[in-house]
């Protein structure tokens, strides 16, 4: 921010870019009129590049690649704070969702970490039905090279019955793998 | 009442308290709890970051299972119970997406049911006045901050059983077994969630902006219901105090720990004993209800006002006249009042103290006889200096050092010219 910015009319790839993510979010940029109640209200508003109020902004203007590259989408904590406070009734929590699943989609993930820790999530449940903890840290942890991160928790936490060594494992994991096969396949729709 | 339970992946793993204590929770109040038969993740904030289907379909196909039983749903942890309030939401309203969803996971599945949070079951299904009967052991003398976070009241339109900026239902519920709760602005506020894995330099502020203001607030304790939350405000507590450099020590109590314990539950049944910060002690040894009708005393400045003040403390040993004991009744009233109170008691007694022993008390502010001898000189029947200074001892005694220290100087240089 601050550097100047040449505007120039979106093309029709961005704008049809950008209609389908508001419908994805279900819910209309153009009601925004950046009033900035969403900003003065995001408890992780300090360390976002771009605060809420400014990504539904470039979304107005046609800067989706900006929107898409934005740190802020991956700092945003899904509280829905800006969302159950807009005046405008504009979910800005929905669409910051849709932001982040369009930027995997593109693989333009500039926080690789919490994409990390989404897909060490995901592929315990594809795997086992449930979360497995313990496994979820250490190949999230591997996958950032974050050998001893939380390494100082892990013990208390087993000592105080808090982790499973072994993942547990649900009868329907055949159910579940169908779940997440079909759902990508429905994806790209 | 009989419900489908939905323990989600936390209740057997981290948030183990919070599986043990709604499992007796339920058990005291006769809810009848029927595990969803081979339950799945509901996929959490990972599902509905990388997959909006993937994350509609995963718990569904949990309430289809529970569908079948026309069984309400219990959902204690609030990830979980968000997840399944969307779920039903989207089924509800938009058909085409419902028979997407029915086609992934195989199964009919109509939301015709409802998922209750651990909150909206016990204050508005159970019932303020049913808890209230079950109360054994009432926790008075606790003060509480209900911390609700996001996920149990936002967005209104899917959970919809509390208000999103004050919500009442779990204060309700601390106020039903005996506990004062705290007003405070950061009821709904946000922990982090995630980022303290993912981000800790910005979910650690998040953690401590929580922790302050609870605290500010004057609570002694937080109150959840949510297992992503204790995780951050409890194991994650003292990494907040070390990167603030504050320290906190607050205990956090899942609210169905709270309900069995003061139903008559040993707190270690529930599991408040594997908590990260000391959680036992607070809840063991409950600071007394302040007296009901013990008008505010302020410090006195006459020799009588001590007088009257030790005539009003509780105990009767408290009445033995030597500083020693005077120096002992503070620290047994501060567990023993309302923490203003308590103070005022203090500094009573120690102003009753210095009024009597001016030079066993100075002695225990300065360790230089010489000193010492002078603070004596000067505090002897100045009313003034010995009330700052019983103020300053009651509560910090380092200020009161250095205030003592500071009337010695003055008193010097004014004896040497």
């Amino acid at each position: 921010m601050g550097t100047a910015m040449k505007l120039s009319p979106a093309t029709d790839n961005q704008k049809a870019l950008i209609s389908r993510l508001e419908k994805e979010a279900g819910t209309s940029i153009n009601l925004c009129y950046q009033c900035g109640k969403c900003t003065a209200g995001c408890p992780a508003a300090f360390a976002m590049d771009y605060p809420p109020r400014q990504v539904i902004r470039l979304l107005q203007l046609g800067l989706v690649d900006e929107a898409l590259g934005s740190e802020s989408v991956w700092i945003c904590a899904s509280c829905e704070t800006c969302s159950s406070r807009c005046p405008r009734g504009v979910d800005i929590a929905s669409l910051m969702d849709a932001i982040r699943r369009e930027a995997l989609l593109q693989n333009r993930v500039t926080d690789k970490k919490v994409a990390a820790f989404n897909k060490a999530f995901l592929s315990g449940v594809k795997r086992f039905g449930r979360t497995y903890e313990a496994g979820l840290l250490l190949q999230y942890n591997t996958a950032t090279g974050q050998y001893l991160k939380d390494a100082e928790l892990g013990l208390p936490m087993f000592l105080r019955g808090k982790v499973g060594i072994l993942p547990e494992k649900i009868k329907g994991r055949d159910a579940i793998k169908k779940i997440f096969a079909r759902a990508q396949d429905k994806g790209g729709e | 009442m009989k419900l489908a339970y939905y323990p989600g992946c936390s209740l057997d793993g981290s948030g183990v308290e919070y599986g043990l204590s709604t499992r007796r929770t339920a058990a005291i109040l006769g809810i009848e709890l029927e595990e969803i038969e081979d339950w799945n993740c509901c996929g959490a904030t990972s599902g509905h970051n990388t997959d909006k289907i993937l994350s509609l379909a995963l718990p569904a196909r949990n309430l289809a299972i529970a569908e079948k039983t026309g069984l309400d749903v219990l959902a204690p942890c609030a990830a979980c119970y968000n997840r399944f309030r969307t779920t039903e939401h989207a089924v509800r309203h938009d058909q085409k997406l419902r028979e997407r969803i029915e086609d992934i996971i195989e199964m009919n599945y109509t939301a015709s049911q409802e998922t209750l949070s651990v909150p909206d079951l016990l204050a508005n299904k159970v019932g303020i006045e049913k808890i209230k009967d079950k109360v054994a052991r009432p926790l008075v003398g606790m003060k509480a901050a209900c911390y609700y976070g996001c996920l149990l009241v936002r967005p209104f339109e899917h959970t919809g059983f509390d208000d999103t900026e004050d919500p009442q239902s779990m204060d309700q519920v601390v106020q039903a077994l005996g506990a004062k709760t705290v007003d405070w602005a950061f009821k709904t506020e946000c922990c982090g969630a995630a980022l303290a894995t993912s981000r800790p330099d910005v979910g650690t502020r998040m953690i401590y902006e929580v922790l302050r203001n609870a605290r500010e607030a004057g609570a002694e304790c937080i109150v959840t219901a949510c297992p992503l939350c204790m995780m951050n405000l409890d194991m994650r507590q003292k990494a907040a105090e070390k990167a603030y450099k504050e320290v906190f020590n607050i205990p956090v109590y899942y609210i169905t720990e709270l309900l069995a314990i003061a139903c008559g539950d040993s707190p270690s049944t529930v599991g408040t004993n594997r908590h990260f910060v000391e959680a036992v002690k607070y809840i063991e040894n409950l600071p007394d209800e302040p007296e009901p009708e013990k008008i505010p005393v302020k410090p006195a400045v006459s020799k009588e006002d001590p007088a009257k003040a030790a005539a009003t403390k509780v105990e009767p040993k408290d009445s033995a006249d030597n500083s020693e004991s005077a120096e002992k009744v503070p620290a047994s009233a501060v567990s023993g009042e309302d923490e203003g109170d308590a103070i005022q008691k203090k500094v009573d007694a120690f102003i009753k103290a210095f009024s009597k022993n001016p030079d066993k008390m100075a002695a225990k502010l300065i360790e230089d006889p010489e000193r010492a001898g002078v603070l004596a000189e000067i505090i002897t029947g100045d009313d003034k200096k010995i009330a700052k200074l019983a103020e300053l001892i009651a509560t910090d005694k380092d200020k009161a050092t250095k205030a003592a220290e500071a009337f010695v100087t003055g008193e010097m240089k004014k004896r040497n010219k």
